[in-house]
């Protein structure tokens, strides 16, 4: 039986336009085997997770360089679970300062790929903690 | 440049030295693998006159300050004057960015450049929902034109020049910038500066757009139109390489997509009944500047010749300055490396003698912590320092287009010159650039290119020193430039001051007017410069254009 493909939703909160590694990403992750939905720019995290409910995902991946990830990324985690989608994996890449990634981890971010991450690190770290539905 | 006779020789030599002297070595070492420019353009062992045999001296090199400018818009270039030294800079609230351009002045500075924080750029107020998070981060929070006010405290404008970083809503903010002006008692033409209004490259590659393509050319035609007749040394627009390079292009490509873009907007002035020679000398560029130094003289020569071409046989342009493509340059921001952060300074000094090679007018260098965060002050200083040290230094300035005759130089400016021109080709052949727009056509080239330069970094194939070669172990970073999140407090509750304080009634009627006028084909300006003196702030005039023009919802191709 073939194996079910993961879902990933790849968003962009906020006002930022920087959209290369968004859609870079994309890329590598169907050619990866995963079915990708890009959300385009502006997301609010209520337009994030409403996709995420709709497309039933099991992955919600966020880009940022505009410095407002602290902001962001734990409000996309709290409205996922408010919407018992406690289950969707949620990381994040971007201009994050290393000294930003703990506190962002304990606000429920399995993980934050900073610039120069190899796309095979990012695509082996989803595959290894999508969780079964 | 060669006699027939000479070139036989020197062809007979290559291939006798190729397969000789050059073979000899290569059976003892082979090259591991294909060289290639970054832009992946590959690369022969060597360069001889043969390769440049087709150059004519005289039309395609030429003389500085004449057509076909390949070797430079100046007879002189930097033996004159050096460039201007501008460092895109703004963060947190308007004072704190005067603060820091006070400082850059200080520093010997010779130009400002205004970065707007995103609710600016995207025409949101920083109380807007949409701007959450966002007040004061990766630009200054101008909300209305006491922030401009203060944002220029103390600072002549009619000395320094200055930059702005804004396209959708580039109208409000000239607005805004020419009334403190004249406030300040200086009149609409002893301004200069360069005012973005590149909408194109925002749909392409950058982003911060607001309202669909035709709505939002013309309000870029306006203000290119308002300027030539009230603000003749402004520089109403200037068209982006630099994003279509950051978002993952080559630098044939930047150049080409931009030169297409300049291609638009000089049809959209001309249908609007400028005359060329009225609007193409105030058409500005703006570029990347990567670490492949030859790579990077050949594309800024190259564009030059083509753009001059483009405006003097296609668009009939007589005045030379309609032909010049005369442009700001910044160091590539996406070559700079979260690891290793020192190492940054040696690309971006790299970067910047390219640039000087190449010839520009204007130049902003990168800080080495960039790829963390904003600069911090420390980091901004040393990236002036790198520009004065390569004016003051290097010897890149002694003379001018140094690298001219180089037979790799020559031959390398050629073959971007034919990347660029059969670019141009293609997209007059799908109906020029809106539609290569509309197709996706532009914006799959430059995410292919992006993809292709990933692999290679993923690959090991193209080494990037820190990243994939050279690594180490390092602790993290820690003194970073942070951006408070009670700037956004302070923000909102300063905007509701704002609008209690206003003449409410003046307000709304100039706010009505620009809704009538935005509806006939009437130049928005001087209507917009109304409603700023009234208080308005910058979401709401694009509200009203939101309401008359709609928004731009983007289709996204990804490839």
């Amino acid at each position: 039986m073939a194996e079910k493909k993961i879902k990933i939703i790849v968003a962009k909160p906020g006002l930022d336009g920087h959209d290369r590694g968004a859609k870079l990403l994309s890329r590598i992750f169907a050619e990866a085997g995963m079915e990708v939905v890009y959300t385009g720019l502006r997301q609010t995290p209520e337009m994030i997770v409403e996709t995420a409910l709709q497309e039933d995902a099991d992955v919600v991946g966020l880009s940022s360089l505009s410095g407002v990830h602290n902001y962001f990324f734990p409000k996309v985690v709290e409205l996922l679970k408010a919407k018992k989608l406690g289950n969707v994996l949620v990381v994040g890449g971007g201009i994050i300062p290393l000294e930003d990634i703990p506190t962002l981890k304990k606000a429920g971010i399995a993980e934050i790929f900073g610039p120069g991450t190899s796309t095979d690190t990012i695509v082996g770290f989803i595959k290894a903690n999508v969780k079964a539905k | 440049m060669f006699n027939e006779k000479d070139l036989e020789k020197i062809k007979a030599g290559k291939k006798k030295w190729t397969e000789g002297t050059l073979a000899k070595t290569l059976s003892k070492a082979p090259e591991k693998k294909a060289k290639t420019t970054w832009s992946g353009t590959p690369v022969e062992c060597l360069y001889t006159p043969a390769e440049v045999a087709g150059l004519d001296y005289e039309n395609k090199l030429g003389y500085p300050g004449e057509y076909p400018y390949t070797r430079g818009v100046q007879p002189n270039m930097f033996r004159g004057r050096f460039w201007t030294m501008r460092q895109y800079a703004g963060f947190g609230s308007a004072k704190e960015t005067n603060a820091r351009y006070r400082y850059l002045l200080g520093q010997g500075q010779t130009g400002l450049s205004v970065a707007f924080h995103l609710p600016t750029q995207a025409g949101y107020d920083s109380d807007h929902p949409l701007s959450m998070g966002e007040v004061g981060k990766v630009g200054a929070a101008i909300d209305h034109i006491g922030d401009i006010r203060i944002l220029f405290d103390q600072i002549p404008l009619d000395k320094v020049t200055t930059s702005m970083t804004v396209n959708a809503a580039a109208t409000v903010l000239l607005a805004m910038y020419m009334s403190v002006a004249e406030e300040q008692g200086v009149k609409y033409d002893q301004l200069g500066g360069t005012i973005q209004n590149d909408v194109l490259k925002e749909i392409i590659c950058r982003g911060q757009y607001i309202y669909p393509p035709k709505p939002t050319m013309r309000l870029t035609v306006d203000l290119i139109e308002f300027c030539q007749k009230y603000v003749p040394r402004w520089n109403s627009i200037s068209i982006s390489g630099y994003h279509i390079r950051e978002s993952g292009s080559t630098a044939a490509q930047e150049m080409a997509f931009t030169i297409a873009d300049g291609i638009a907007y000089a049809e959209a002035c001309a249908a609007r009944g400028i005359a060329v020679d009225d609007f193409a000398p105030r058409l500005s560029f703006f570029f990347n500047a990567f670490t492949d130094v030859l790579e990077e003289v050949a594309k800024f020569r190259a564009a030059r010749r083509v753009w001059a071409k483009i405006m003097k046989d296609r668009f009939k342009a007589k005045d030379p300055r309609s032909m010049m493509l005369r442009y700001h340059v910044q160091t590539g921001g996406v070559t700079l490396t979260a690891q290793q952060p020192l190492n940054n300074i040696v690309r971006v000094a790299l970067q910047t003698f390219a640039t000087a090679l190449g010839g520009h007018q204007s130049l902003h260098t990168n800080s080495y912590d960039e790829a963390l965060c904003l600069p911090t002050q420390g980091a901004v200083t040393v990236a002036l320092r790198t520009q004065q040290i390569i004016a003051e230094e290097s010897g890149a300035c002694v003379t001018v287009d140094p690298l001219a005759g180089s037979y790799y130089v020559e031959y390398l400016t050629d073959k971007i010159e034919a990347e660029i021109e059969d670019y141009i080709k293609k997209i007059d052949a799908m109906g020029g650039t809106l539609t290569a727009i509309e197709q996706g056509y532009i914006q799959k080239e430059i995410q292919n290119s992006a993809y292709l330069f990933q692999k290679s970094i993923d690959s090991g194939e193209r080494a990037y020193v820190g990243v994939n070669k050279y690594t180490m172990e390092e602790p993290p970073v820690t003194d970073l430039l942070r951006v408070d999140m009670k700037v956004g407090e302070e923000k909102a509750v300063e905007l509701k001051q704002w609008r209690a304080k206003r003449d409410n009634a003046a307000w709304k009627k100039a706010l009505d007017k620009l809704r009538e006028v935005s509806k006939t084909d009437t130049n928005v300006m001087p209507t917009v410069i109304e409603a700023v003196k009234a208080g308005a702030t910058v979401g709401e005039v694009c509200d009203v254009w939101r309401e008359v023009f709609g928004q731009y919802r983007p289709k996204e191709f990804i490839s």
